[in-house]
């Protein structure tokens, strides 16, 4: 944790609500957010109890599972998310504009520039919470290798047709998910701790009610009493009366109310099929929808709060302004979103099982680079966050008191003034080290040369790039007396890493190339465990 | 075989020397692995080595981790035969490689491996070698820092080469990614873990060797270091009680700072105890304790006597060495050694300390002054990097506390499967070399 947040943290913890850490918003937010509430079955992982669903606020889709060891029942609950999810993805996916990709041409080998579609926006998924993200994950992986009636008329249970594809997205957005600064898939707890420090610490920031309660507690509340309330109150039955974000539910609640529930509704159902003539299956096909209906009405008590606490968190981060570089990000979402659609048109198998070596280390790379951006470009949006990196001795601002003209040696003497920095930061600057401005929105690169005055307060530094080719520097590209200047140590923008081998090229220390994977892995054979 | 040839260091060192150069040069297997205790000669055996394979008309290529490690290995070459041609492939960057390599007449520079081509010798980075394309591979290659290296930096180069030989410090820090891979954890080829991790996983078969003897840690501090660090593969000093000395010309004034120095002057090991407390990573009392013990040092006419020659030779500021475990700390340390006028003293973190040898080092315990013990601060290696960079004596700062913090704190990483458990964790090392250090403690209350 840095100084700043540890500080930010005390001082919400003195003023008993949370401190703002951010001054804009770091991440996209869509106008039309995907909001996803599972709740998930204790003791069976992967097994969904219901879920809120939707894109309107204000009516959202309840589904349920009555029993959710029915491996019939969970299809049939899948097969609904899927009709709320993927219309709501496809509707993306057909509107582009077109683009320019850079490849390499498999003839010549150049990088050329290739005509390509972008989506023009893209989806975006919020769960309440981190360990919703994992159960997004968990789902994708249960149901993209699913095989329908119509791929495998053998399949013992076949899967409803659209749920292999349903997985493909929710893999996608999961794995998305762990590409820093995406916002494919939010988790609303990781939102709201990125822009606010609590008086909790991180894993009680974790519980979506709780944090809220810090940021935005009930008038008159400090927030600190507000957080105990939504973690520990409870009812005359036992009941939390913040009931957590799920998707795991409360013990109390699955003991007292949803285990005797889903208990009449298996009687309720055996009862039906026991009936021995219409007018009886009649009257417990009643007392069945009752039953049915008793659950539907435990699962939305549980998930409706937190429902409308995710859209009131949506609120609290739309009134912050977006933060400059989140648009590019989002950019990036929206090749991800392309390149995802154009596999499944293309008719390519799901996600493997595990990443191959080159697609691990590939992927690796990658997030290392997005991580290395992200930091830079919030530092650079916002100034509370680039303070703390000053606080850090990761960057420093000042007033430049003196501008020197010099250049280089050689035979075309280039432009390298020496500006002169009036500083209260102390930057870890080691011996020529570089450091970085941002001029027009692009980083101008300096060399430290050295400390002057009694106390060190002045930064000495050399102008490396960006005045243009002539012996005079370009109008405006070197500082000038009196600019307030904010030079960092870390770079602005990354490098990309040099490319890998080709899968098929994989070398001897890394097992050689991966064996011919199977068109589409088979799922795990049914044992009698899973058809209880 | 003689007794006196397994008590020899020099005689188990050259057998198994011996044993590596026999694999490399005339060895069916398409790697062999070395193991190199702290200070064990591994860049003495990288340049025999290359030399070796060179003489014997191999084209050889080296990857090493950093331009400092490559420099060196290059003036190292140049020092044992000026004639051999070698090719340093270096970056497009400003100052991609140290002024020095510009004396030597053998030395090609340059951005492009096809300019290097034919050279005896092509040594670079391997951030650097990963960009190399489309030539013909080597036929062999020596990769330096092998456990340093990540496993997808060996996925980007091993191509370039058909077989190779691997040498690195297991007991040093992993190499680390900046992002979470627990997805990939327990892969064979999970690119986060280090390049032999995943080289033997996949050719188990591999000859592995070890290097028996620590040249550079002194009979004092080799058993500590063996122990809590390779207890499965012990190594012992190449010198004997005796051989080391270190002597001052001033007596200690009793203070903490000098009573600690004499302490450790005596047994090679010091321990300056601050009264517990909890404080930031920049605690500024155990800050200027270091400082204070450094300045003591300078100030007391240190000199050390060992094997290297007949005479005392003075402890200067540049065989001194400062080691913490964050920057902001070695930042914290650095001005208040000037403060107290002293320049020219090397004050780093752990990662940049790796490979580098001093003959005192003066340690910020990484866990001095922690409310917590996380993975970071308890990783084995962060603390036998510290441990393990003297010739003469480590003088350890530390609040009180610490081993009480231990156990407050045990290891509460989940456990992977399919992840090779590394013996010994971090708590467990950390607790061996405490009960040492309580032995060489010297109380302070600045």
């Amino acid at each position: 944790m840095s100084l700043m947040s540890t500080l930010a943290r005390l001082e919400a913890v003195s003023t008993g609500r949370a401190q703002p850490t951010a001054t804009v918003r770091h991440r996209h937010l869509s106008a039309h957010p995907l909001v996803f509430v599972p709740l998930t079955t204790a003791g069976e992982a992967g097994a969904p109890l219901g879920a809120l669903v939707g894109t309107d606020r204000d009516a959202p889709r309840l589904l349920v599972v009555p029993q959710p060891r029915d491996r019939d029942l969970r299809f049939v609950f899948l097969a609904e998310l899927a009709d709320v999810v993927l219309p709501y993805v496809d509707a993306y996916a057909d509107v582009v504009e077109p683009a320019e990709r850079g490849e390499t041409d498999p003839e010549t080998g150049k990088r050329v520039k290739v005509e390509v579609e972008l989506c023009a926006d893209a989806p975006q998924l919020i769960v309440p919470s981190r360990t919703g993200i994992d159960f997004v994950r968990l789902l994708g992986r249960s149901m993209r290798f699913r095989r329908t009636a119509e791929q495998d008329p053998e399949a013992p249970h076949p899967a409803p047709p659209r749920v292999p594809l349903l997985g493909r997205w929710l893999t996608h957005f999961g794995e998305r998910a762990r590409v820093p600064g995406s916002s494919l898939l939010l988790a609303l707890t990781d939102l709201l701790s990125r822009h606010w420090a609590t008086g909790q610490s991180g894993v009680e920031d974790q519980h979506l009610g709780s944090l809220l309660a810090w940021i935005d507690p009930p008038q008159g509340q400090s927030g600190e009493a507000a957080a105990r309330w939504a973690e520990l109150a409870r009812d005359a039955e036992g009941q939390l009366l913040c009931p957590p974000a799920g998707p795991a539910t409360d013990p109390a609640f699955d003991n007292k109310l949803l285990a005797p529930a889903i208990e009449r509704y298996d009687r309720a159902r055996l009862a039906l099929a026991a009936a021995e003539d219409g007018m009886e299956a009649d009257d417990r096909l009643g007392a069945l929808t009752a039953a049915e209906r008793e659950i539907r009405a435990l699962v939305e008590s549980r998930t409706r709060p937190t429902w409308d606490a995710v859209w009131h968190g949506l609120d609290l981060l739309r009134a912050l302004p977006e933060g400059a570089h989140a648009a590019d990000r989002w950019t990036r979402d929206r090749w991800s979103f392309t390149g995802h659609r154009d596999r499944i048109v293309a008719g390519e198998p799901p996600q493997p099982r595990i990443d191959d070596a080159v697609i691990a280390a590939n992927k690796l790379a990658a997030r290392e680079r997005e991580q290395a951006r992200l930091d830079a470009q919030e530092a650079l949006d916002d100034p509370l966050v680039m303070a703390g990196r000053r606080l850090a001795g990761e960057a420093f601002a000042g007033e430049v008191v003196e501008v020197v003209m010099a250049y280089s040696e050689g035979k075309r003497p280039s432009p390298r003034p020496l500006v002169t920095v009036r500083t209260q930061d102390r930057p870890h600057l080691g011996e020529r080290a570089k450091v970085y401005r941002s001029l027009g929105g692009k980083p101008q690169t300096a060399e430290f040369v050295g400390y002057e005055g009694a106390d060190g307060a002045l930064v000495v530094l050399r102008i490396m790039d960006k005045m243009g080719r002539g012996k005079e520097p370009e109008e405006g590209s070197v500082p000038e007396k009196g600019d307030l200047l904010c030079f960092t140590l870390f770079e602005h923008d990354q490098r990309g890493g040099a490319k890998l081998p080709d899968p098929e090229e994989t070398p001897w220390t890394h097992g050689g190339p991966p064996g011919e994977p199977d068109a589409v892995p088979l799922p795990d054979p049914v044992t009698a465990e899973d058809v209880l | 075989m003689t007794a006196d040839a397994v008590l020899d260091p020099g005689a188990a060192a050259t057998r198994a020397t011996d044993a590596i150069l026999r694999d490399t040069l005339h060895g069916t297997a398409r790697g062999v692995v070395v193991d190199s205790p702290p200070g064990a000669g591994k860049s003495t055996l990288v340049v025999r080595a290359a030399l070796e394979l060179a003489s014997a008309g191999r084209p050889l290529m080296i990857i090493a981790q950093t331009n400092a490690q490559v420099d060196d290995l290059v003036i190292r070459l140049a020092e044992k035969d000026a004639d051999l041609p070698v090719g340093r492939l270096h970056s497009s960057d400003s100052d991609p490689y140290d002024k020095a390599l510009d004396e030597l007449p053998n030395v090609r520079k340059s951005t492009k491996a096809a300019d290097l081509a034919g050279l005896d010798v092509v040594i670079s980075t391997a951030a650097k070698w990963a960009h190399v394309k489309g030539v013909e591979p080597w036929r062999h290659a020596i990769v330096d820092e092998a456990y340093q290296m990540r496993s997808d930096a060996l996925l980007a180069v091993a191509g370039l080469f058909e077989r190779a030989l691997f040498v690195g410090d297991p007991g040093q820090l992993d190499p680390f990614a900046i992002v979470g891979s627990e997805q990939w954890a327990g892969l064979s080829y999970d690119p986060s873990a280090s390049a032999v991790t995943t080289l033997l996983a996949h050719n188990p078969e591999l000859p592995q060797h070890r290097l028996p003897v620590s040249w550079r840690l002194p009979a004092s501090a080799a058993p500590l270091v063996s122990d809590a660090f390779y207890p499965f593969t012990p190594f012992r000093s190449g010198t004997g009680h005796g051989d080391r000395r270190l002597g001052f010309a001033v007596p200690s004034d009793g203070s903490g700072p000098d009573r600690v120095i004499d302490e450790a002057a005596e047994s090679g090991w010091g321990l300056l105890e601050l009264p517990a407390r909890h404080t930031p990573r920049t605690d500024p009392e155990a800050v200027r304790a270091v400082a204070r013990v450094v300045r003591r040092l300078l100030d007391r006419g240190g000199a050390a006597t060992s094997e290297r020659s007949e005479e005392p030779v003075p402890l200067t500021a540049d065989r001194i060495a400062v080691g913490t475990a964050h920057r902001d700390q070695a930042a914290a340390v650095r001005s208040a050694l000037a403060e107290l006028g002293v320049a020219d003293v090397v004050v780093d973190t752990a990662n940049r300390l790796q490979g580098r040898e001093y003959d005192v080092t003066v340690v910020l315990h990484p866990l001095s002054g922690r409310p917590d013990a996380t993975a970071f601060h308890l990783e084995t290696g962060r603390l036998c990097v510290l441990a393990s960079r003297h010739r003469h004596a480590c003088i350890v700062v530390c609040r009180a506390g610490v081993s009480e913090l231990l156990d407050d704190h045990p290891s509460t990483e989940p456990v992977q499967l399919g992840v090779t458990v590394k013996f010994p964790d971090g708590w467990e090392a950390n607790h061996s070399v405490l009960a040492v250090l309580a032995e060489h403690r010297v109380g302070w209350r600045p």
